[in-house]
Protein backbone atom coordinates (compact mmCIF):
# COMPACT_ATOMS: atom_id res chain seq x y z
CA UNK A 1 0.00 0.00 0.00
CA UNK A 2 1.34 3.40 -0.95
CA UNK A 3 -0.23 6.46 0.63
CA UNK A 4 0.88 10.04 0.89
CA UNK A 5 4.38 10.88 -0.17
CA UNK A 6 6.79 12.04 2.57
CA UNK A 7 6.25 15.73 3.41
CA UNK A 8 9.86 16.36 2.37
CA UNK A 9 8.78 15.65 -1.21
CA UNK A 10 5.96 18.19 -0.90
CA UNK A 11 8.43 20.86 0.21
CA UNK A 12 10.86 19.93 -2.57
CA UNK A 13 8.17 19.99 -5.24
CA UNK A 14 6.19 23.08 -4.18
CA UNK A 15 8.52 25.17 -2.01
CA UNK A 16 9.77 27.33 -4.87
CA UNK A 17 6.33 28.15 -6.24
CA UNK A 18 4.92 28.98 -2.82
CA UNK A 19 7.85 31.31 -2.12
CA UNK A 20 7.30 33.14 -5.44
CA UNK A 21 3.60 33.48 -4.60
CA UNK A 22 4.35 34.80 -1.10
CA UNK A 23 6.83 37.31 -2.55
CA UNK A 24 4.35 38.49 -5.17
CA UNK A 25 1.44 38.79 -2.75
CA UNK A 26 3.32 40.22 0.26
CA UNK A 27 6.60 41.66 -0.95
CA UNK A 28 10.01 40.26 -0.07
CA UNK A 29 10.20 41.36 3.58
CA UNK A 30 7.26 39.30 4.84
CA UNK A 31 7.43 36.44 2.35
CA UNK A 32 9.72 34.28 4.52
CA UNK A 33 7.31 34.46 7.46
CA UNK A 34 4.34 33.58 5.26
CA UNK A 35 6.20 30.66 3.62
CA UNK A 36 7.28 29.29 7.00
CA UNK A 37 3.81 29.59 8.50
CA UNK A 38 2.30 28.00 5.39
CA UNK A 39 4.49 24.90 5.41
CA UNK A 40 4.35 24.48 9.19
CA UNK A 41 0.57 24.64 9.09
CA UNK A 42 0.44 22.34 6.05
CA UNK A 43 2.72 19.80 7.74
CA UNK A 44 0.50 19.78 10.81
CA UNK A 45 -2.61 19.07 8.73
CA UNK A 46 -0.93 16.82 6.15
CA UNK A 47 -1.89 13.43 7.65
CA UNK A 48 -5.58 14.42 7.42
CA UNK A 49 -5.42 15.76 3.85
CA UNK A 50 -7.70 13.58 1.69
CA UNK A 51 -5.96 11.24 -0.74
CA UNK A 52 -5.76 12.70 -4.22
CA UNK A 53 -6.21 16.31 -3.09
CA UNK A 54 -4.60 18.98 -5.29
CA UNK A 55 -1.59 19.77 -3.11
CA UNK A 56 -0.58 22.98 -4.91
CA UNK A 57 -4.09 24.47 -4.59
CA UNK A 58 -4.17 23.38 -0.93
CA UNK A 59 -0.81 25.06 -0.23
CA UNK A 60 -1.82 28.27 -2.00
CA UNK A 61 -5.05 28.33 0.00
CA UNK A 62 -3.04 28.12 3.23
CA UNK A 63 -0.53 30.69 1.95
CA UNK A 64 -3.39 33.06 1.13
CA UNK A 65 -4.66 32.90 4.73
CA UNK A 66 -1.16 33.21 6.17
CA UNK A 67 -0.47 36.23 3.97
CA UNK A 68 -3.55 37.92 5.39
CA UNK A 69 -2.34 37.13 8.93
CA UNK A 70 1.13 38.46 8.16
CA UNK A 71 -0.31 41.64 6.62
CA UNK A 72 -2.49 42.24 9.67
CA UNK A 73 0.47 41.71 11.99
CA UNK A 74 2.55 44.09 9.88
CA UNK A 75 -0.21 46.72 10.09
CA UNK A 76 -0.02 46.55 13.88
CA UNK A 77 3.71 47.15 13.91
CA UNK A 78 5.00 50.74 14.34
CA UNK A 79 5.05 52.57 11.02
CA UNK A 80 8.23 53.28 9.15
CA UNK A 81 8.79 57.03 8.85
CA UNK A 82 8.29 57.05 5.11
CA UNK A 83 4.77 55.75 5.39
CA UNK A 84 1.65 57.87 5.58
CA UNK A 85 -0.73 57.38 8.50
CA UNK A 86 -3.32 56.03 6.04
CA UNK A 87 -1.08 53.04 5.47
CA UNK A 88 -1.70 51.85 9.00
CA UNK A 89 -5.43 51.39 8.66
CA UNK A 90 -5.47 48.56 6.18
CA UNK A 91 -4.11 50.06 3.00
CA UNK A 92 -1.09 47.87 3.62
CA UNK A 93 -3.03 44.90 2.37
CA UNK A 94 -3.48 46.68 -0.93
CA UNK A 95 0.06 47.84 -1.27
CA UNK A 96 2.59 45.45 0.19
CA UNK A 97 5.69 46.86 -1.45
CA UNK A 98 5.04 50.23 0.05
CA UNK A 99 3.65 48.90 3.29
CA UNK A 100 7.00 47.37 4.11
CA UNK A 101 8.87 50.36 2.76
CA UNK A 102 10.57 48.50 -0.06
CA UNK A 103 11.26 50.02 -3.40
CA UNK A 104 13.86 47.47 -4.47
CA UNK A 105 13.37 44.64 -6.89
CA UNK A 106 12.47 44.68 -10.53
CA UNK A 107 10.13 47.21 -12.11
CA UNK A 108 7.67 44.41 -12.69
CA UNK A 109 7.76 43.41 -9.02
CA UNK A 110 7.09 47.04 -8.08
CA UNK A 111 4.19 47.19 -10.50
CA UNK A 112 2.73 43.99 -9.02
CA UNK A 113 3.08 45.46 -5.53
CA UNK A 114 0.99 48.45 -6.59
CA UNK A 115 -1.94 46.35 -7.81
CA UNK A 116 -5.08 46.15 -5.68
CA UNK A 117 -4.99 43.03 -3.46
CA UNK A 118 -7.55 40.95 -5.43
CA UNK A 119 -5.80 41.60 -8.74
CA UNK A 120 -2.39 40.85 -7.26
CA UNK A 121 -3.66 37.61 -5.74
CA UNK A 122 -5.42 36.52 -8.94
CA UNK A 123 -2.29 37.25 -11.01
CA UNK A 124 0.00 35.42 -8.55
CA UNK A 125 -2.23 32.37 -8.13
CA UNK A 126 -2.86 32.01 -11.86
CA UNK A 127 0.45 33.00 -13.43
CA UNK A 128 2.90 31.89 -10.72
CA UNK A 129 1.06 28.93 -9.15
CA UNK A 130 -0.76 27.92 -12.33
CA UNK A 131 -4.14 27.48 -10.65
CA UNK A 132 -7.32 27.54 -12.73
CA UNK A 133 -9.72 30.40 -12.03
CA UNK A 134 -12.27 28.13 -10.36
CA UNK A 135 -9.67 27.21 -7.71
CA UNK A 136 -8.67 30.86 -7.36
CA UNK A 137 -12.30 31.88 -6.81
CA UNK A 138 -12.55 29.32 -4.02
CA UNK A 139 -9.50 30.90 -2.38
CA UNK A 140 -10.20 34.63 -2.76
CA UNK A 141 -14.01 34.52 -2.89
CA UNK A 142 -16.40 35.44 -5.69
CA UNK A 143 -16.95 33.65 -8.97
CA UNK A 144 -14.44 32.13 -11.37
CA UNK A 145 -15.38 34.85 -13.86
CA UNK A 146 -14.64 37.53 -11.27
CA UNK A 147 -11.25 35.92 -10.59
CA UNK A 148 -10.54 35.84 -14.32
CA UNK A 149 -11.49 39.54 -14.63
CA UNK A 150 -9.32 40.44 -11.63
CA UNK A 151 -6.34 38.72 -13.24
CA UNK A 152 -7.05 40.35 -16.61
CA UNK A 153 -7.37 43.79 -15.01
CA UNK A 154 -4.14 43.17 -13.12
CA UNK A 155 -2.29 42.13 -16.27
CA UNK A 156 -3.63 45.19 -18.13
CA UNK A 157 -2.39 47.44 -15.31
CA UNK A 158 1.02 45.72 -15.37
CA UNK A 159 1.28 46.30 -19.13
CA UNK A 160 0.53 49.99 -18.61
CA UNK A 161 2.87 50.39 -15.64
CA UNK A 162 5.72 48.23 -16.85
CA UNK A 163 6.75 48.99 -20.43
CA UNK A 164 8.87 45.85 -20.66
CA UNK A 165 5.72 43.78 -20.39
CA UNK A 166 4.18 45.41 -23.46
CA UNK A 167 5.57 43.59 -26.43
CA UNK A 168 2.91 44.52 -28.93
CA UNK A 169 4.37 42.79 -32.00
CA UNK A 170 4.36 39.44 -30.21
CA UNK A 171 0.97 40.18 -28.83
CA UNK A 172 -0.52 41.01 -32.26
CA UNK A 173 1.18 38.21 -34.13
CA UNK A 174 -0.18 35.62 -31.76
CA UNK A 175 -3.60 37.19 -31.97
CA UNK A 176 -4.09 37.23 -28.25
CA UNK B 1 3.16 38.92 -24.82
CA UNK B 2 1.75 35.44 -24.35
CA UNK B 3 0.55 34.00 -21.08
CA UNK B 4 3.61 31.76 -20.92
CA UNK B 5 5.97 34.70 -21.46
CA UNK B 6 4.12 36.68 -18.83
CA UNK B 7 4.37 33.79 -16.38
CA UNK B 8 8.08 33.55 -17.05
CA UNK B 9 8.57 37.34 -16.59
CA UNK B 10 6.69 37.16 -13.30
CA UNK B 11 8.72 34.17 -12.12
CA UNK B 12 11.89 36.19 -12.78
CA UNK B 13 10.46 39.21 -10.96
CA UNK B 14 9.85 37.04 -7.88
CA UNK B 15 12.93 34.84 -7.74
CA UNK B 16 13.29 31.82 -5.49
CA UNK B 17 16.67 30.12 -5.46
CA UNK B 18 18.14 27.10 -3.71
CA UNK B 19 19.73 29.24 -0.97
CA UNK B 20 16.33 30.69 -0.11
CA UNK B 21 14.80 27.24 0.01
CA UNK B 22 17.64 25.80 2.11
CA UNK B 23 17.26 28.61 4.65
CA UNK B 24 13.48 28.21 4.80
CA UNK B 25 13.77 24.42 5.00
CA UNK B 26 16.04 24.72 8.05
CA UNK B 27 13.57 27.11 9.65
CA UNK B 28 10.68 24.72 8.93
CA UNK B 29 12.60 21.80 10.41
CA UNK B 30 13.30 23.55 13.69
CA UNK B 31 9.74 24.90 13.96
CA UNK B 32 8.29 21.44 13.24
CA UNK B 33 10.53 19.91 15.87
CA UNK B 34 9.62 22.62 18.39
CA UNK B 35 5.92 21.92 17.76
CA UNK B 36 6.36 18.16 18.02
CA UNK B 37 5.14 17.40 14.49
CA UNK B 38 8.41 16.15 12.99
CA UNK B 39 7.39 12.49 13.24
CA UNK B 40 10.23 11.07 11.14
CA UNK B 41 13.59 12.83 10.59
CA UNK B 42 16.15 11.42 8.18
CA UNK B 43 19.51 11.99 6.60
CA UNK B 44 21.97 10.03 4.49
CA UNK B 45 25.59 9.23 5.34
CA UNK B 46 28.35 7.82 3.16
CA UNK B 47 29.95 4.58 4.28
CA UNK B 48 32.18 1.74 3.02
CA UNK B 49 28.96 -0.17 2.24
CA UNK B 50 27.49 2.70 0.22
CA UNK B 51 25.18 5.56 1.15
CA UNK B 52 23.01 4.75 4.16
CA UNK B 53 19.65 6.29 4.95
CA UNK B 54 19.17 6.93 8.70
CA UNK B 55 15.70 7.69 10.04
CA UNK B 56 14.60 8.48 13.57
CA UNK B 57 11.37 9.09 15.48
CA UNK B 58 11.02 10.79 18.84
CA UNK B 59 11.61 7.35 20.39
CA UNK B 60 14.90 6.65 18.64
CA UNK B 61 16.56 5.34 15.51
CA UNK B 62 13.86 3.49 13.56
CA UNK B 63 15.40 2.58 10.19
CA UNK B 64 18.72 2.21 8.43
CA UNK B 65 18.35 1.73 4.69
CA UNK B 66 20.87 0.47 2.12
CA UNK B 67 20.99 2.08 -1.31
CA UNK B 68 20.00 -1.32 -2.75
CA UNK B 69 16.67 -0.96 -0.96
CA UNK B 70 16.07 2.37 -2.83
CA UNK B 71 16.05 5.23 -0.32
CA UNK B 72 12.97 6.82 -1.87
CA UNK B 73 11.09 3.56 -1.44
CA UNK B 74 12.27 3.31 2.17
CA UNK B 75 11.07 6.88 2.87
CA UNK B 76 7.72 6.08 1.27
CA UNK B 77 7.34 3.02 3.48
CA UNK B 78 8.16 5.13 6.56
CA UNK B 79 5.48 7.62 5.46
CA UNK B 80 3.01 4.75 5.05
CA UNK B 81 3.84 2.85 8.24
CA UNK B 82 4.70 5.65 10.71
CA UNK B 83 3.64 9.09 9.47
CA UNK B 84 3.89 11.16 6.28
CA UNK B 85 5.32 14.02 8.37
CA UNK B 86 8.84 13.19 7.20
CA UNK B 87 11.63 15.76 6.76
CA UNK B 88 15.30 15.66 5.86
CA UNK B 89 16.74 16.90 9.17
CA UNK B 90 20.41 15.95 9.58
CA UNK B 91 20.76 17.66 12.96
CA UNK B 92 18.32 15.15 14.49
CA UNK B 93 20.66 12.30 13.49
CA UNK B 94 24.02 13.54 14.65
CA UNK B 95 24.54 10.79 17.25
CA UNK B 96 23.77 7.84 14.94
CA UNK B 97 25.88 9.39 12.15
CA UNK B 98 28.80 9.86 14.56
CA UNK B 99 28.60 6.35 16.00
CA UNK B 100 28.41 4.76 12.55
CA UNK B 101 31.43 6.82 11.48
CA UNK B 102 33.33 5.51 14.52
CA UNK B 103 32.23 1.95 13.74
CA UNK B 104 33.39 2.13 10.14
CA UNK B 105 36.81 3.43 11.20
CA UNK B 106 37.20 0.60 13.71
CA UNK B 107 36.91 2.83 16.77
CA UNK B 108 33.52 1.55 17.96
CA UNK B 109 32.50 -2.03 18.77
CA UNK B 110 28.95 -1.53 20.01
CA UNK B 111 26.28 1.09 19.61
CA UNK B 112 24.82 3.21 22.34
CA UNK B 113 21.71 4.61 20.70
CA UNK B 114 18.02 4.70 21.62
CA UNK B 115 16.22 2.40 19.16
CA UNK B 116 12.60 2.49 18.05
CA UNK B 117 11.62 -1.13 17.38
CA UNK B 118 8.17 -0.44 15.95
CA UNK B 119 9.01 -1.78 12.49
CA UNK B 120 9.72 -5.26 13.88
CA UNK B 121 7.11 -7.32 15.71
CA UNK B 122 6.60 -10.68 17.38
CA UNK B 123 9.19 -13.41 16.99
CA UNK B 124 11.17 -11.36 14.49
CA UNK B 125 11.58 -8.62 17.05
CA UNK B 126 12.58 -11.18 19.68
CA UNK B 127 15.27 -12.51 17.34
CA UNK B 128 16.58 -9.03 16.50
CA UNK B 129 16.67 -7.94 20.12
CA UNK B 130 19.11 -10.79 20.87
CA UNK B 131 21.52 -10.06 18.00
CA UNK B 132 23.62 -7.54 19.97
CA UNK B 133 24.61 -10.52 22.17
CA UNK B 134 26.75 -11.77 19.28
CA UNK B 135 29.95 -9.93 20.01
CA UNK B 136 31.89 -7.70 17.65
CA UNK B 137 33.96 -9.81 15.25
CA UNK B 138 32.01 -12.98 16.12
CA UNK B 139 29.44 -14.88 14.09
CA UNK B 140 26.51 -17.10 15.04
CA UNK B 141 24.36 -19.53 13.07
CA UNK B 142 20.71 -18.96 12.28
CA UNK B 143 19.96 -21.97 14.52
CA UNK B 144 21.86 -20.43 17.43
CA UNK B 145 20.01 -17.15 16.97
CA UNK B 146 16.66 -18.95 16.90
CA UNK B 147 17.71 -20.56 20.17
CA UNK B 148 18.60 -17.19 21.71
CA UNK B 149 15.07 -16.06 20.90
CA UNK B 150 13.65 -19.11 22.68
CA UNK B 151 12.77 -21.40 19.77
CA UNK B 152 15.81 -23.31 18.43
CA UNK B 153 13.73 -24.97 15.70
CA UNK B 154 12.55 -21.68 14.17
CA UNK B 155 15.57 -21.41 11.90
CA UNK B 156 13.61 -20.20 8.91
CA UNK B 157 11.85 -17.56 11.01
CA UNK B 158 15.19 -16.42 12.40
CA UNK B 159 16.56 -16.05 8.87
CA UNK B 160 13.46 -14.12 7.89
CA UNK B 161 13.90 -11.80 10.90
CA UNK B 162 17.47 -11.06 9.79
CA UNK B 163 16.37 -10.50 6.20
CA UNK B 164 13.86 -7.87 7.29
CA UNK B 165 15.95 -6.18 9.98
CA UNK B 166 14.93 -2.50 9.94
CA UNK B 167 18.17 -1.49 11.71
CA UNK B 168 21.04 -3.31 9.98
CA UNK B 169 24.62 -2.73 11.19
CA UNK B 170 23.43 -1.27 14.53
CA UNK B 171 21.44 -4.48 15.12
CA UNK B 172 24.13 -6.83 13.79
CA UNK B 173 22.30 -9.29 11.57
CA UNK B 174 25.45 -9.39 9.43
CA UNK B 175 27.00 -11.59 12.16
CA UNK B 176 24.49 -14.36 11.47
CA UNK B 177 25.67 -16.95 8.91
CA UNK B 178 24.92 -20.55 7.99
CA UNK B 179 26.34 -23.21 10.28
CA UNK B 180 28.33 -24.64 7.33
CA UNK B 181 30.13 -21.29 6.98
CA UNK B 182 28.21 -19.95 3.96
CA UNK B 183 27.67 -16.26 4.41
CA UNK B 184 23.98 -16.22 3.53
CA UNK B 185 21.84 -13.44 2.22
CA UNK B 186 21.89 -9.85 3.39
CA UNK B 187 19.54 -6.98 2.65
CA UNK B 188 22.51 -4.80 1.72
CA UNK B 189 23.82 -7.56 -0.56
CA UNK B 190 26.37 -10.31 0.26
CA UNK B 191 29.24 -7.97 -0.62
CA UNK B 192 28.18 -5.53 2.12
CA UNK B 193 27.95 -8.40 4.59
CA UNK B 194 31.49 -9.54 3.70
CA UNK B 195 32.75 -5.95 4.05
CA UNK B 196 31.28 -5.64 7.57
CA UNK B 197 32.62 -9.03 8.69
CA UNK B 198 36.13 -8.33 7.41
CA UNK B 199 36.07 -4.85 8.95
CA UNK B 200 35.29 -6.42 12.32
CA UNK B 201 37.82 -9.21 11.84
CA UNK B 202 40.58 -6.69 11.09
CA UNK B 203 39.90 -4.24 13.91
Amino acid sequence: MTGKQPFEAVVARHGTTVLRVCRAVLGPADADDAWSETFLSAMRAYPDLPEGANIEAWLVTIAHRKAIDVTRAAARRPLPLAQTPDGATGAGADNPGQAVGLGIGSDLADAVAKLPAKQRQAVAYHYLAGLPYADIAAIIGGSADAARRAAADGIAALRRAFPGATKEPTHERRGQ
Amino acid sequence: MTADELASELAQAFPSDSNDLARLHARLTSAAQRDGILDVAYRTVDSPVGPLLLATTEAGLVRIGYASEDHDAVLQSLADRISPRVLNAPSRLEAPARELGEYFTGRRRSFDLPLDWRLAAGFRRAVLSHLPEIGYGQTASYAAVAGLAGNPRAIRAAASACATNPLPIVVPCHRVIYSDGRIGNYLGGPEAKRTLLSLEAAA
